[in-house]
């Protein structure tokens, strides 16, 4: 069945739609970098589901100098770097999300938007 | 030898200036050494331009590795050109930056400022100079992040929020350009992008591929501020301190459309403008924002968000010029990234001093301005004719290769939309002049005192430089004219 | 050649007088000294050019690329060279004005006002010279945002107003319309040069991709974005401007602004599109219309302005639309005759400024209403006034006849016989709204009162204002030469009229 043979990049486009979808519509922005979260695992798993060959082991030489077939390991270091990436960026909004949280007294995105219509 | 190693010295010295500016602990010795870590920078940066002119492109395996396996930095004329603008527009703002960080940024934390505004030209250099698909990502996220925090230092609170707006949507940009580059690795085996372009052109009826292009070209329109993906933009110019305003609005965009001409180029300019409407597409968006952001602009009454509004226009121009598709248009939309970084620059470090010495940007306090700062109002007023397009200023001359390309397509109501976008120009500048010079003074521009020679002096650097490359613009005009032979090389 | 480095020295005449101003900020004397010196050089290094073009000579400066293909390129042909002395010749006279009446005045920023105003003169040298369409728009706008201070000088409500109207007409129809016509023809013809005989005919027939119809698109394009001719609905700007100073609107307001309009005008029609191929193809014809209406409706406005000077404006509108009228024409005596036209009006129209100035800085009226009577006190400047009067309404004696006659000749000539009797009913509608001022001048108000001179202004004013009234006569004795210098030349050999 070919729709279960891409099994991988419907969760990964589930995933990738929950996340966006929960940056767009909640008003919460700790919940906002939550979806955001959500959306850069997403593409995490796509990246490391691509990188997968089937029947293939870790690339890491076997002990009796054996030949295997190896998943592709360029995938897993590249996210390995994107992970740190994305740590940062979480750490960084959540270090605002406290400073307007001092400024604002609020979370809510729609109470932050009057506070600043608001002379 | 050192000369070989410029390509590596390029990012890695602003890199390192990040760490060590941090251990100095002091403001005044961390701008110290940003400044000379920037004007090496920006030396470099001619350096390697005027290799590229001379020998043709320039390849660099970093730490010695050769490509599949190692990074490869390759310098043609296209990004030798953008290093050259980050390096310009670098080392005439830290120039600036003393007094303004001084009054801006609180006591404690001038040295991260500069540790951060370092890893931010780190960040804008790699992106421009790498040539790993990947390599750009990670320098993308360097530079996205230096700046969220820069945006997050503006005194106005607003400037948080803001801060928070870039971040969400600048990732979600930079997701997407991840994702696309995995389905290109995927596709092409190779995160080289010159193995990447030589590949990619036997495959390029894969649906795969399509959608790479689509989340590519949407995820660096994102960073572009391609109207209508513009909606971070003003907010974060106008709320940032106004050193960081000025390096952005020099640079940043700038170099998100530079991705965009090297994604057409790796895609092949066939693919992107003939098989599919990316020039239509391009075009038409930029023709909107143009009219939408010059109109907002004149209802603004902060001239700093005013010519936040001027900057999604002038992006508007040259992803016009770029969309057009064709040689003048796309040499106009490169020879525009120079132009109005030189303009938007001096004009932002026009209002940075405003900043510093009557602390506020509201157009209804800069009333009389004109008598008390002649030197600063004069350089605005120079370069703010830029940002029109008059004749003899940089900014019409790149205005007259987009216009003439529209006409020579037969594109006619762009051509109109950018004319008439001048005459929205006129209304937005002048209602600053009319406030700075026809205005009766404010009382709070009493004893108001011309700022210092340091902030003044980049100032008429660039304002003159977008002078002299409006009466005589045969070398950035060449130095385009070349970027984009290489952007069209594909083209049929 | 040569005469090259007469073109090199008169593009930078005017600048070094601005260097010269600024050295000599506080010394006014030796200030306004750098201002008349610049002034007489240009003017003599204008005149050295004569006799070498009138031969048929064109020097040529190349300066440098400035855009792909285009030289910011200078070449002297008569119509420009006539323009250059009108213009340099009258920047003296005004200088001298000037003096006068800035410090009788008591204006501020005097040394803003010298330095831009140099700073005006060499934009109009630069486009006078022009040897292509982007050099004479750079220079037209640079001359644009070299008056606004002047226009804006005095500062407050009124001005910032007057400021916004100018800037908003004068950019608005040259960034949009006029550069796109120039782009266009840049793609189309692949040159911006000034040619005789126009750009769009190859062998007789029009290049290929060319119809008709581009080119009238192109002409209205051209004509309406050439906004300092003045054409109605473009005119606003003109009276908004009379809150300048005087000389400003003396030198710059009758002569260098809207010359440079109805110039622009002229020397497109001639050397971009050329006579023949826009009177082979009829083009123009409702543009024309539109000038015809432009002269009639800015006369009744005129008639209807108390103010003197924006009564003169509205004048100045009529008399421009002449000019493009006479363009239009698209004939020799027509173009013959707008350059005349040029002239003429030149020194009529400075010449009636030139008094409204006296008697605003004198007797303090700026109101046609408040004039009865004045010639008994001022008579020298009122019969100057009388003088320019004749002239602006072509009466014979005047300068001002001789324009007015080949253009209703050329009228004639072209069968626009509807055109004929708008060129004469403009006349007669600038007699009604000028004489009357002379009149009460002379004869209304107290019969009794002595006639004397020592109501007349500081004596620069009054020998700027006898200077040019003498010429406005002594132009009507000058006309041939000034036939033969616009007529020989412009159409030698190259363009045949029909």
């Amino acid at each position: 069945m070919a729709f279960l043979g891409t099994y991988n990049y419907w969760i990964f486009i589930t995933l990738m739609m929950i996340g966006l979808y929960i940056v767009i519509v909640r008003g919460n922005l700790v919940k906002k970098i939550i979806g955001l979260n959500i959306f850069q695992s997403s593409v995490f798993l796509f990246f490391i589901s691509v990188g997968k060959v089937s029947d293939g082991t870790a690339p890491i030489i076997l002990h009796d100098g054996g030949e295997a077939i190896y998943s592709n390991p360029l995938p897993h270091v590249l996210i390995l770097t994107a992970i740190v990436v994305a740590v940062s960026t979480s750490a960084l909004a959540l270090a605002l999300i406290v400073r307007i949280h001092e400024s604002y007294g609020t979370l809510q995105e729609e109470l932050i938007h009057e506070a600043e219509r608001a002379p | 030898m050192i000369s070989a190693q410029l390509p590596a010295l390029q990012v890695i010295l602003p890199m390192f200036a990040a760490p060590i500016a941090i251990l100095l602990r002091r403001g005044k010795l961390a701008w110290m050494l940003a400044l000379v870590v920037t004007w090496i920078a920006f030396a470099i940066s001619l350096v390697l331009l005027f290799q590229v002119l001379d020998d043709g492109p320039i390849q660099y395996f970093f730490g010695g590795w050769a490509p599949p396996w190692g990074i490869e930095y390759r310098i043609d004329a296209l990004n030798a050109f953008v290093l050259v603008i980050i390096g310009a527009i670098g080392a005439a703002v830290l120039l600036f930056a003393g007094p303004s960080v001084e009054k801006e940024i609180r006591e404690g934390h001038q040295h991260l400022f500069y540790a951060l505004v370092m890893l931010l030209l780190a960040g804008l250099f790699g992106i421009a100079i790498t040539g790993d698909a990947f390599n750009v990502f990670v320098f993308l996220e360097i530079a996205s992040l230096a700046s969220y925090a820069l945006i997050a230092m503006g005194k106005d609170r607003r400037a948080l929020t803001a801060a928070f707006q870039y971040l969400i949507l600048g990732t979600v940009g930079a997701t997407f350009f991840l994702i696309g580059v995995g389905l290109l690795y995927a596709m092409t085996g190779t995160l080289n992008m010159a193995d990447m372009a030589e590949r990619i052109h036997e495959i390029h009826d894969s649906r795969a591929v399509l959608t790479a292009f689509a989340f590519l070209t949407v995820g660096i329109a994102l960073k572009a501020a391609v109207f209508p993906m513009h909606y971070w933009l003003p907010g974060a110019y106008a709320y940032a301190p106004s050193v960081v305003s000025a390096l952005l609005a020099g640079t940043a965009t700038k170099v998100a459309v530079y991705l965009l001409l090297r994604f057409i180029m790796i895609f092949g300019a066939d693919f992107a403008y003939v098989a599919l409407p990316l020039g239509a597409t391009l075009a038409v968006l930029a023709a909107i924002g143009i009219l939408v952001a010059s109109s907002s602009a004149i209802l603004q009454n902060d001239a700093k968000r005013l010519l936040a509004f001027s900057s999604v226009a002038h992006l508007g121009y040259i992803v016009l010029g770029v969309g057009l598709g064709n040689d003048a248009g796309v040499t106009g939309g490169i020879l525009h990234m120079f132009n109005h970084a030189l303009a938007k620059g001096a004009v932002f470090l026009a209002m940075g001093a405003v900043m510093l010495q009557i602390g506020a940007t509201h157009i209804n306090k800069l009333k009389g301005l004109g008598a008390v700062m002649p030197w600063t109002m004069a350089g605005f007023t120079v370069a703010g004719l830029s940002l029109i397009g008059v004749p003899l200023t940089a900014g019409f001359v790149s205005k007259w290769y987009i216009v003439t390309a529209a006409i020579d397509r037969g594109w006619w109501p762009l051509a109109v939309v950018m004319v008439v976008s001048s005459i929205l120009a006129v209304f937005y500048i002048w209602r600053i002049i009319d406030a700075v010079y026809f205005s009766p003074p404010g009382a709070n521009t009493e004893n108001v005192k011309e700022a210092p020679v340091i902030m003044l002096a980049p100032l008429w650097a660039l304002a003159g430089a977008s002078v002299y490359f409006g009466i005589d613009s045969s070398f950035p005009a060449s130095v385009a004219g070349k970027a984009a032979a290489i952007v069209l090389a594909q083209m049929p | 050649m040569n005469e090259t480095w007469i073109i090199a020295a008169a593009l930078v005449t005017p600048l070094l007088a601005m260097v010269g101003i600024g050295v000599f900020r506080n010394r006014p004397n030796l200030r306004e000294g750098a201002s008349l010196i610049a002034a007489a050089i240009l003017f003599g290094l204008a005149v050295w050019l004569v006799p070498g073009v009138a031969d048929g000579d064109r020097p040529e400066l190349v300066l440098f690329e400035f855009l792909p293909g285009i030289s910011l390129g200078f070449q002297v042909e008569p119509l420009g060279l006539g323009f250059a002395l009108i213009g340099s010749f009258l920047w003296f006279i005004t200088t001298l004005y000037s003096i006068g009446y800035m410090r009788a005045h008591n204006e501020n920023n005097q040394t803003r006002f010298y330095l831009f105003f140099a700073l005006a003169l060499g934009a109009v040298t630069g486009a006078a010279f022009a040897a292509n369409l982007v050099t004479l728009y750079v220079f037209y706008e640079a001359l644009t945002l070299a008056t606004i201070p002047l226009v804006t000088h005095s500062g407050g409500e009124e001005s910032r107003r007057a400021g916004r109207v100018y800037v908003g007409i004068l950019l608005g129809t040259s960034l949009t319309m006029m550069l796109i016509a120039i782009a266009w023809i840049w793609i189309l013809t692949g040159t911006t040069d000034f040619i005789a005989g126009g750009v769009f005919v190859e062998d007789g027939a029009l290049i290929q991709g060319i119809t008709p119809g581009i080119l009238g698109a192109l002409l209205v394009l051209m004509v309406l974005g050439t906004g300092k001719a003045g054409l109605m609905p473009f005119h606003k700007w003109l009276p908004a401007a009379m809150v300048a100073p005087t000389p400003v609107s003396a030198l710059l307001h009758a002569v260098a602004v809207v010359k440079m309009g109805v110039f622009t005008v002229l020397k497109v029609t001639i050397y971009t599109f050329g006579i023949e191929t826009l009177s082979s193809f009829d083009l123009g014809r409702a543009l024309m219309y539109l000038a015809a209406f432009t002269l009639i409706a800015a006369g009744i406005f005129a008639l209807r302005e108390d103010n003197l000077k924006r009564r003169l404006a509205y004048s100045t509108i009529s008399q421009l639309a002449y000019i493009v009228l006479g363009a239009l024409l698209v004939t020799r005596l027509g173009s013959i005759a707008g350059g005349m036209t040029i002239a003429a009006h030149a020194f009529a129209k400075i010449t009636l400024f030139f008094c409204a100035g006296a008697l605003m800085v004198t007797l303090h009226k700026t109101k046609v209403s408040e004039m009865n009577g004045v010639g008994r006190i001022m008579p020298i400047t009122m019969a100057a006034f009388l003088v320019a009067s004749l002239s602006v309404a072509g009466l014979p004696f005047t300068g001002g006849f001789w324009g007015k006659w080949y253009l209703a000749l050329g009228a004639l000539e072209a069968d626009q016989i509807v055109m004929f009797w708008v060129i004469l009913a403009g006349s007669l509608l600038s007699l009604s709204y000028l004489l009357p001022v002379a009149v009460r001048a002379f004869f209304a108000g107290p019969k009794d009162a002595p006639i004397t001179l020592a109501g007349e202004a500081r004596w620069p004013m009054t020998v700027a204002i006898s200077t040019t009234a003498v010429i406005t006569v002594l132009l009507f004795f000058a006309a041939e030469p000034i036939f033969g210098f616009l007529d020989t030349i412009i159409f030698k050999g190259t363009i045949t009229v029909q």
